[in-house]
């Protein structure tokens, strides 16, 4: 009440009650609506309403104007916009500021030819609770707007809420606050919120959510969310012989393989009993490859490229010439090899070995990565560590789940449901698989007795769910998290970490560019100048490609800096832009040697993604209550 | 296993070296873990006996104190029989002891022990309460550790079985112990301390007002419990935060500008209730909503048109056709039809207890009265309450005693109900109804009495119950009632005048007044109350003096004053009052009484011997002026009471004007 009281006060306070702030709250409500595609309804339509309807404070206010006599004298306004299906849950209240004469006030909704000067529920395809009855009213193409009684009457003062579920499309209305319980069925799609007067002297105002509701309408989204979770999770697959099984087995591995974590998928694959067909020489080719193109060496990557897969490049004149832009950019960086080794044995330590893998976690990205990587190659970061006090972090994708899990660690503790996230980890970390574990964590949520009875000797210990998905316990619970250790600190699987580790004998200094040596700056000029020729050459052979243009355009512009790394164009020199190169060239890699570019873990979250986005489009609502990020981060 | 096998593991337990004993009593651990059949076989073999001398063992290592109640907590797992074995050996004060001991993980382990012992209809709850540390320590050791926290919780909710239990819970600081719990996050902690609060709360004021005026975290408690009820957290939470506040309101504890109550209590109550819960949650929401709009009729009135409670309980009735719901995939059992009848009943009782729109909402519902005739001869007596406590409710309005409580002749089985021995609630409820079937606008009134309600209700004012008797007068008060006179007579001649002197000293003031009542209804219209009088009348001045003389709270005497006025207004019966100078004396006295209703009914009865008009009325009025009345009504005529004032002027008015 007091709520509402405000709104509608600072509304005839005269403010402007759309103002930004405003409209982002409305937005708030529903994350899952783009409003480039489907806009939300902010307000009522100036040009979707009767002419006995006056509308003020931002549209918000509707009074009436006409005579009120006849039948036809009713009047109606529709909102700007229909309700956007990936809303799942729409709502908005209006309050009755006056009842005018006979308070004949209709709330509700219509689609978007729906004649306006009836009261809603009296035309086509329109729905509405009517105050002086209680009752309400819908007529489809068969039947007239008959009333049926449903709810109590209401009159001046009252808050009327109307809300939509978009999953089972059906709508309920409440009265201050209090819901009244479902009132329509089968709503077709594309709604509009609508509202009806009919005699002199009746104001209403709406709150289409810039401000807050009376009812709890949050309180009702949270249950779906946890609903639609709940039914992603019961969703039962087929595996009567182990096809499921094997097929998520398959998708571990083949990602595993992609990004060339070769020990742990070796390791994975032989407690799965998962094949993979790449050889593990080539596997560990790849790996040095990204490794040195993730660490800045241009040069030498693609120097090992022209040696381990001859005539690659040469036919993908594209990728090569991405990689000598980015060889410009890491000589700028001062870190590519050929300037490296003529200012050697210095070197800067811009670069961070950045893990292997094309991570799809863009946004978590900074520390998880120094910190999985400082603890064994770059000292002066590591007191940048979180994670630096578990030297068993294993494998970059299970430690950016870490990473995850402890910013997200209320949550889980909340919520055991979503656990799921640390069964992912448990999935790599040991030989079990996704199923097994996700079982695995249902079962930690039931009643404590069922897993003190499971257990041996620490029964204390394993009473408390949530001590299971904290996770040092759960790292330490692999069967092969020795292995995966050693997998993911790289040093035992054959690359010459002589050769790699050098940055770290560098104190951070001032960057300067390619580090501060003329004849390295030299170099790069000369370099710069082949790569424009290159370029002149690669225009010819195949006509203008704008984003090559604009790569090489970019790397030039570092030049025209002072100091680069503070300049507009800087960007390019963090060391994560190296991920997508490395990741192209990986794929390059894979295709040449007819395997997949992607792998097709990645090919199924892309398509999950895709899914919901189709969902929201052909006005599936509950793609509002789920998000392939809370499975997959 | 067989019984050799297990008898070795027994034998085992002997054994002196300690390592080999903890080793030992971990195989019997392995053993016993996941299988009942196991647990019952090492049982019959002795191991309990074995383990509790070993775990009384104070000088025994830690470890092995440990292990020995993790095994009796495995074996109280076992089912309802392994626990009251567990029980009989004399397990628990054993455990109890082991509270005490200096290792927590052997404190957890005991707890867990005596929480599945306590949870468990088999235990003897007084033994906490016997030893008076024993439930200070466990509210002491709910800050050890969250295995604690949720075993001590779960025990405390189970065993706070009556008010003395809820005070010495109060008195050992409970309620700020528990707080820290309900915003622990982990809802295996958080669920057993709301069922904490609820059992602490129910139907005691004292504990309930601590609870509303405590705070956590400078938050009130009862904001913690809303949080809980957020329709993200389990349903059972929700169910339980529910059930605390309304616990809290139903005795008036919580602060009455809080809205908690309508905007998020309720409706969570009312969502209980859908089709999409389980038949448990169904029950307690529904039964938990009943008790708590029961006298509130703001509550009745929001409940009413909140999310469509009357159709879903509408619902509730119809089980049995549907043979189970949704929600569950087992069919419904019997006891769950029952379970679900009888709390559809209850919530409807509460709803329609006071506004007559809701009752026509709810009477509207599909077959009610059907199903209500069938509950009051439902085998259960649960079922058999709640329809009749509906029936009741639905009775109190005259609309329904005119339709469908004619159509449906419901009088008929009430009157087989309390013709028959029964729950004495069903027949304190049923005589009830029955009186309300017996008003005189009632249809059914006339076929009740020629069924033999006179004898009926005569009997029950003999009950001994005095709920049973107050029902039977009134019942008779409602039939006597503008009745006839052969049915007055009825009356009279049934109840007999030593019964009604009986009743008319009863203990109990209402049943007096409704006795009272009774005559005065028996004493109406002129020519009744002169026959009455003619048979019974000797006996009735003599009981009206009585009760004039004794002393009654005011009601009763404005009652019996206004018996005597009937009397005055018949013919010849005003020779009772006025042959009897005594009565006269009396009525005088009390038209200067300090109670105006006194003054009211005393000047009535003179009103109704000095009208003019009547026969002998100036014999009557010279009498009564000898006596002073005359002058007692001009004094009169300066109160400021307008009814009295009226009365007055009217008595005055009939003295001739010379004299």
């Amino acid at each position: 009440m007091a709520a509402d009281g405000a709104s509608s006060t600072s509304s005839e306070a005269g403010h402007n009650p759309l103002s930004s702030t405003s409209l982002d709250r409305i937005k708030g409500l529903y994350p899952a609506v783009n409003e480039d595609e489907t806009p939300l309804p902010h307000s009522w339509s100036c040009n979707d309403k009767s002419t006995f309807i006056g509308l003020s404070q931002g549209n918000l206010r509707v009074h009436y104007k006409g005579k009120g006599k006849a039948h036809k004298d009713a009047a109606a306004v529709k909102a700007t916009h229909s309700i956007p299906a990936s809303c799942g849950i729409y709502y908005f209240e209006v309050k009755i500021i006056s009842k005018g004469r006979d308070g004949y006030i209709g709330i509700g909704l219509s689609v978007k030819d729906v004649s306006l000067n009836k009261l809603p529920g009296c035309g086509k395809y329109s729905y509405g609770y009517h105050g002086d009855s209680g009752q309400i009213h819908n007529s489809t193409s068969t039947t007239t707007g008959m009333g049926r009684p449903y709810g109590p009457t209401f009159t001046t003062g009252d808050v009327i809420g109307c809300g939509i579920n978009l999953i089972d499309n059906t709508c309920f209305y409440t009265k201050n606050g209090l819901h009244l319980g479902v009132a329509f069925t089968n709503l077709p799609s594309k709604l509009y919120p609508i509202v009806g007067l009919h005699t002199p002297g009746e104001v209403v105002v709406t709150n289409f959510g810039q401000s807050p509701f009376m009812y709890n309408i949050e309180d009702m989204m949270e249950e779906m969310t946890l609903k639609t979770k709940a039914s992603i999770e019961r969703f039962s697959v087929e595996n009567s012989k182990g096809e499921w099984q094997s097929t998520l087995n398959q998708l571990v591995s083949t990602y595993l393989v992609h990004h060339g974590y070769c020990s742990t998928a070796e390791a994975f694959g032989r407690s799965t009993g998962q094949k993979f067909d790449e050889e593990i020489a080539s596997i560990k080719n790849r790996q040095k490859i990204q490794r040195l193109v993730l660490a800045g060496r241009m040069g030498e990557a693609i120097n090992e490229t022209h040696r381990l897969y001859p005539g690659l490049l040469e036919e993908n004149p594209d990728l090569m010439f991405m990689l000598k832009c980015r060889q410009f950019v890491e000589m700028v960086n001062g870190s590519d090899s050929e300037i490296r080794n003529l200012r050697n044995p210095r070197s800067r330590s811009t670069s961070r070995q950045s893990s292997p893998s094309m991570s799809p976690h863009r946004n978590n990205i900074s520390s998880p990565h120094r910190s999985m990587h400082s603890t064994y190659m770059d000292h002066s970061t590591s007191s940048l560590s979180t994670s630096n006090s578990r030297p068993s972090s294993p494998a970059s994708s299970t430690n950016i789940k870490h990473a995850k899990l402890m910013s997200s660690k209320k949550e889980i503790v909340t919520e055991v449901s979503k656990s799921p996230s640390s069964s992912d980890l448990n999935a790599i970390n040991s030989s079990n698989s996704h199923v097994i574990n996700g079982s695995g964590c249902r079962i930690i949520n039931e009643d404590a007795d069922v897993d003190m009875e499971v257990d041996m000797n620490d029964h204390v210990g394993n009473g408390k769910s949530f001590s299971n998905g904290v996770a040092p316990s759960s790292v330490s619970n692999g069967t092969s998290s020795t292995s995966s250790v050693q997998n993911g600190s790289h040093i035992n699987d054959g690359l010459d970490v002589e050769e790699m580790d050098m940055e770290h004998q560098i104190p951070i200094r001032k960057r300067q560019l390619c580090g501060g040596d003329e004849e390295a700056i030299n170099h790069m000029l000369n370099f710069g100048r082949d790569l424009q020729r290159t370029s002149d050459l690669l225009e010819q052979k195949h006509g203008v490609n704008e984003s090559n243009r604009k790569t090489l355009f970019d790397a030039f512009s570092l030049l025209a800096y002072a100091d680069p790394w503070n300049s507009p164009v800087g960007f390019q020199l963090d060391p994560l832009k190296r991920e997508p190169v490395s990741a192209a060239l990986n794929s390059a890699i894979l295709e040449s040697h007819n395997m997949p570019r992607q792998p097709p873990l990645e090919l199924a979250i892309g398509q999950a993604v895709q899914t919901v986005k189709l969902m929201s489009k052909v006005g599936l609502g509950s793609c509002a209550f789920t998000s392939v990020k809370d499975y997959v981060c | 296993m067989d019984i050799a096998t297990g008898q070795h593991y027994v034998d085992n337990l002997h054994v002196n070296d300690q390592q080999q004993l903890l080793c030992n009593i971990r195989q019997v651990k392995n053993l016993v873990i996941g299988s009942n059949k196991q647990k019952t076989v090492i049982m019959l073999c002795g191991a309990v006996p074995r383990l509790l001398q070993l775990l009384g063992n104070e000088t025994m290592p830690a470890e092995i104190l440990v292990e020995c109640a993790v095994v009796l907590g495995t074996l109280a797992r076992g089912g309802e029989a392994n626990r009251r074995a567990l029980v009989e050996d004399g397990a628990l004060p054993v455990a109890l002891r082991g509270l005490a001991h200096s290792d927590l993980k052997l404190v957890e382990a005991c707890l867990r022990f005596l929480r599945l012992i306590f949870t468990s209809p088999v235990a003897p709850i007084n033994i906490l309460y016997e030893d008076a540390t024993i439930i200070p320590h466990l509210i002491q050791l709910l800050s050890r550790s969250l295995s604690t926290q949720e075993n001590v919780a779960s025990i405390l909710a189970h065993c706070c079985k009556t008010h003395e239990h809820q005070l010495i819970l109060l008195q050992h600081g409970s309620v700020q112990a528990l707080s820290p719990l309900l915003s622990s996050n982990v809802p295996k902690v958080q669920l057993p301390a709301l069922c904490c609060f609820a059992a602490m709360c129910y139907e005691n004021q004292q504990v309930s007002s601590r609870v509303a005026s405590a705070s956590y975290n400078g938050e009130p408690l009862y904001h913690h419990f809303n949080s809980l009820l957020a329709r993200n957290k389990p349903v059972k939470m929700q169910l339980t935060a529910a059930k605390c506040l309304s616990y809290i309101r139903k005795v008036g504890a919580l602060r009455p500008d809080t809205d908690i109550i309508p905007m998020r209590a309720l409706p969570t109550l009312v969502r209980m209730c859908k089709k999409d819960m389980t038949t448990e949650e169904r029950v307690e929401g529904a039964e938990t909503l009943a008790y708590l709009i029961e006298e509130d009729l703001d509550l009745q009135w929001t409940a009413s048109f909140t999310d469509h409670l009357i159709t879903t309980l509408a619902t509730y009735l119809k089980v049995n056709e549907d043979q189970c719901t949704k929600s569950v995939n087992t069919s419904m059992n019997s006891k769950d039809v029952s379970n679900l009848k009888q709390a559809a009943f209850k919530v409807f009782a509460s709803l329609g207890a006071n506004d007559e729109d809701i009752r026509k909402k709810i009477i509207e519902t599909e077959n009610l009265m059907e199903e209500i005739e069938l509950g009051l001869a439902d085998n259960n007596t649960k079922v058999q309450l709640a329809a009749v406590r509906c029936l009741h409710s639905l009775s109190r309005s005259v609309q329904q005693l005119r339709t469908s409580f004619k159509d449906h002749e419901v009088w008929k089985p009430l009157m087989e109900l309390l013709s028959s021995p029964g729950n004495a609630d069903v027949l304190v409820v049923a005589s009830s109804t029955l009186c309300n079937l017996l008003l005189e606008f009632s249809p059914s009134k006339e076929r009740i009495v020629e069924a033999g309600a006179v004898n009926l209700l005569c009997r029950l004012t003999e009950d001994l119950n005095p709920a049973l008797r107050l029902n039977g007068v009134w019942g008779l008060m409602n039939m006597a009632f503008q009745s006839k006179q052969e049915i007055k007579n009825r009356i009279l001649t049934k109840l007999g005048n030593a019964q009604l002197f009986k009743l008319l000293s009863d203990s109990n003031v209402d049943i007096i007044m409704k006795t009272l009542g009774l005559l005065r209804n028996l004493l109406s219209t002129k020519p009744d109350i002169d026959s009455i009088m003619e048979v019974h009348g000797q006996d009735i001045i003599a009981v009206v003096i009585i009760i004039l003389e004794e002393d009654h709270p005011p009601c009763v005497k404005e009652q019996t004053l206004c018996i005597l006025a009937n009397i005055a207004d018949g013919i010849t019966a005003k020779n009772f009052i006025m042959s009897n100078e005594d009565i006269l004396k009396k009525i005088t006295n009390y038209m200067l009484h300090g109670n105006v209703k006194l003054q009211i009914a005393a000047t009535f009865c003179i009103l109704n011997l000095v009208w003019k008009d009547e026969e002998g009325a100036k014999e009557r009025q010279i009498k009564l002026k000898e006596l002073g009345v005359q002058k007692l009504l001009l004094q009169m005529r300066s109160s400021c009471d307008q009814t009295l004032l009226e009365r007055v002027s009217a008595a005055i008015n009939q003295f001739p004007s010379q004299y």
